[in-house]
């Protein structure tokens, strides 16, 4: 039984891992006015480089921060297009979800012979508690380093947009930016900065797949875990722990199913796996209600425009 | 001066450069990667022109992303999001299939009936984004996104029940051959029917060595009906009240829920609708297994924004994403340059119509000498 529920905790946390990190992206952009639907594309780049750079250097660290290098490179596209172009975020952000894994790929095939996948890394980002030495219910329990990483992300991301100056600057610019910037606040800095943060945290949150669950990048290792998170933005309310909460639900009811799965119930498999999506659904719908998003978000500040 | 500005200007012209631009910067990478970049580019043109038979390929991949894009392209005008085509088209799969495997009547009725299946099935997808959104006010994108798995369990569900399956493969038996819509399929195979198509080296190619269906022409007939209703009638005129300014629609008495709900429908059903020609048209006329998203739904998007969300324009759009999908397979086969760079093309297409926004304000003050000029 006690193994059962490390179990679940243990699924929990390792699925909901990569979905923090790009859903913390996710509300630092949006929070600064600029829609992100591409966290996609982004995710797909860090977990390319992320795994790329880990095999050829063998350091999983090197890899991880390669991948958070990489999403910052391709969310300042999205960036230039969204703030200094004034261009349209929902158009700019699917183009990142083509180019991304377009890029990834072709990239692939280029350094690993034609191959779809990358080589596996010998160095994966290493346990909590060491790779020895632990048995039973508690080495269900010895998750990734990156889930703390995780949850020590939302904590700093929470406390630097809620009690610091540029926090404020920041959601101002988001709710009201013509009026931040009568305050003085660079609309324009402050936008390019949160940008590329998401665009770093989405990498980060690829390579946490790519370098700590699955020891390799495949066409499929992202397939859609961008779009969930971005369902956790809208879902925790563009906040930080509600993004993170929302990641977490997602990460549990994943593992009632895997957990379910194992089980004696009479269930197919496929019908179980919608469970994580109904779930969200139906609590959308009792608890949650109307969702409001930053006011300025999606629009493009034009600096005198009335 | 003035003219080249008002040229410039038209949307048009800036799709087209947006088009240059998607080439140009898929040259670049090309010859950083070490591939002739106008090798490849020619490759990729004979690809798709060098014959009928690649033309008719290239109608056959383009037809799903039309009718979907303009499904996409219909919610647009309503300032609807509809990310949620993927589920809607797989739903539409799954509802055609199903019904062309268990019904079986004559051709007459059996079409209706599962074209009828994929459009309901989508409308009633779409439209529960819709009803969430008008009666509970949830995002359509965080519902869609969700629909989107829900419908690719479901229709890996359907796919594995034993009414279903056909044995040691991973898909599902072919629709009843009453419900294909090839032109002139089941004709072809007949010995009279080879033999006049054999006659002329056109016929041959086009229509016996592929399998052209009737999905394109719905689509061109569906484009010219879906841009009457949106700009002729007065549905067309509350459905895009709501989309350009809700308050103001909701201000003049129309019923923003009512037309929210509609439009998704509608949109789903289009979706659907595509799904239905694409099994009735396509081999192995069924559903397969899914491990991942197939994408048609959002590349689909992709072709509405490259077609500016005008229906018609949507079916050049999804020419062009056909042909480059289908021309890239030519373009490893031959040069050895990984087919993503098509992926990479199309990317950089959509980018670029993002930013052709930027350039009315540019000519105008390009062709106002560079003065500034009071607002």
């Amino acid at each position: 039984m006690l193994s059962s529920i490390t179990l679940f905790i243990g699924i929990t946390l390792m699925y909901s891992t990569p979905l923090a990190f790009a859903a913390l992206g996710g509300v630092i952009s949006e929070r600064s006015g600029v829609t992100n639907l591409g966290i996609e594309g982004m995710m797909t780049i860090g977990a390319f480089t992320g795994a790329t750079v880990g095999y050829f250097t063998g350091s999983a660290w090197g890899g991880f921060l390669a991948a958070g290098i990489a999403g910052g490179m391709i969310a300042l596209l999205h960036a230039f297009a969204s703030i200094t172009c004034r261009a349209d975020q929902t158009i700019s952000g699917i183009a990142i979800n083509l180019i991304g894994p377009g890029v990834a790929l072709f990239l692939c095939r280029l350094l690993f012979d034609g191959a779809t996948m990358s080589v596996p890394v010998t160095n994966k980002i290493p346990k909590l508690f060491g790779s020895a030495g632990i048995t039973g219910a508690l080495k269900n329990l010895n998750v990734d380093v990156t889930v703390v990483l995780a949850l020590v992300f939302a904590v700093v991301l929470w406390g630097f947009l809620y009690k610091t100056k540029w926090g404020l600057h920041i959601r101002s610019v988001g709710e009201h930016p013509a009026a931040a910037d009568t305050m003085g606040i660079n609309v324009y800095k402050i936008r390019y900065l949160c940008v590329i943060a998401s665009g770093i945290l989405a990498g980060f949150g690829g390579a946490s797949m790519t370098l700590a669950i699955i020891p390799q990048f495949t066409p499929t290792a992202i397939s859609g875990q961008g779009f969930i998170a971005l369902a956790a933005v809208i879902f925790g309310k563009w906040t930080p722990h509600g993004a993170y909460g929302a990641c977490i639900l997602f990460g549990a009811a994943q593992a009632l199913t895997v957990i379910l799965g194992g089980g004696s119930f009479q269930v197919p498999s496929e019908i179980l796996a919608m469970l994580p999506y109904i779930i969200t659904i139906i609590i959308l719908i009792l608890f949650v209600g109307r969702s409001a998003a930053p006011k300025a978000s999606g629009q493009p500040y034009e600096k005198g425009a009335r | 001066m003035d003219k080249t500005a008002k040229i410039l200007k038209k949307p048009f012209t800036m799709t087209i450069i947006a088009i240059l631009c998607g080439f140009l910067v898929a040259g670049i990478i090309l010859s950083i990667a070490g591939y002739p970049p106008f090798h490849s580019l020619s490759v990729l043109i004979q690809g798709v022109f060098s014959g009928p038979k690649h033309i008719s390929n290239v109608i056959i991949k383009s037809t799903p992303l039309i009718l979907t894009g303009i499904g996409v392209a219909f919610a647009f005008k309503t300032g609807l999001f509809n990310i949620g085509a993927e589920g809607q088209f797989i739903m539409g799969c799954v509802a055609s299939t199903t019904v062309g495997i268990v019904c079986d009547f004559p051709a007459v009725i059996q079409i209706p009936l599962v074209l009828a299946a994929g459009v309901i099935a989508g409308a009633v997808f779409g439209g529960l984004v819709g009803f969430l959104k008008a009666r509970f006010g949830i995002h359509e994108v965080l519902t869609s996104i969700m629909f989107n798995w829900i419908a690719l369990y479901f229709s890996n569900w359907i796919c594995n029940l034993e009414r279903f399956h056909k044995p040691d493969t991973i898909g599902t038996y072919p629709v009843n051959e009453s419900s294909y819509t090839m032109i002139l399929g089941k004709w072809k195979t007949t010995k009279e029917g080879k033999e006049a198509l054999l006659s002329s080296d056109f016929l041959k190619d086009t229509i016996l060595k592929t399998d052209v269906n009737a999905g394109f022409i719905a689509a061109i007939i569906l484009a010219v009906l879906v841009s009457f209703l949106l700009y002729k009638t007065t549905k067309g005129f509350e459905l895009r009240a709501v989309g350009a300014n809700r308050y103001a629609a909701e201000f003049t008495g129309i019923n923003v829920n009512r037309n929210i709900l509609h439009s998704m429908v509608i949109s789903g059903g289009i979706c659907g609708l595509a799904a239905a020609f694409y099994i009735t048209g396509n081999s192995p006329h069924g559903i397969a297994t899914l491990a991942a998203f197939e994408n048609t739904g959002f590349n689909a998007l992709g072709v509405c924004l490259i077609a500016g969300s005008s229906p018609v324009g949507c079916i050049f759009a999804g020419l062009l994403f056909g042909g480059l999908l289908y021309g890239g397979q030519s373009l490893q086969y031959e040069v050895g340059a990984p087919s993503e760079i098509i992926n990479i093309v199309i990317g950089v297409i959509v980018f670029f119509v993002a930013l052709t926004h930027i350039i009315p304000p540019l000519v105008e003050r390009f062709s106002k000498g560079g003065k500034k000029h009071a607002k």
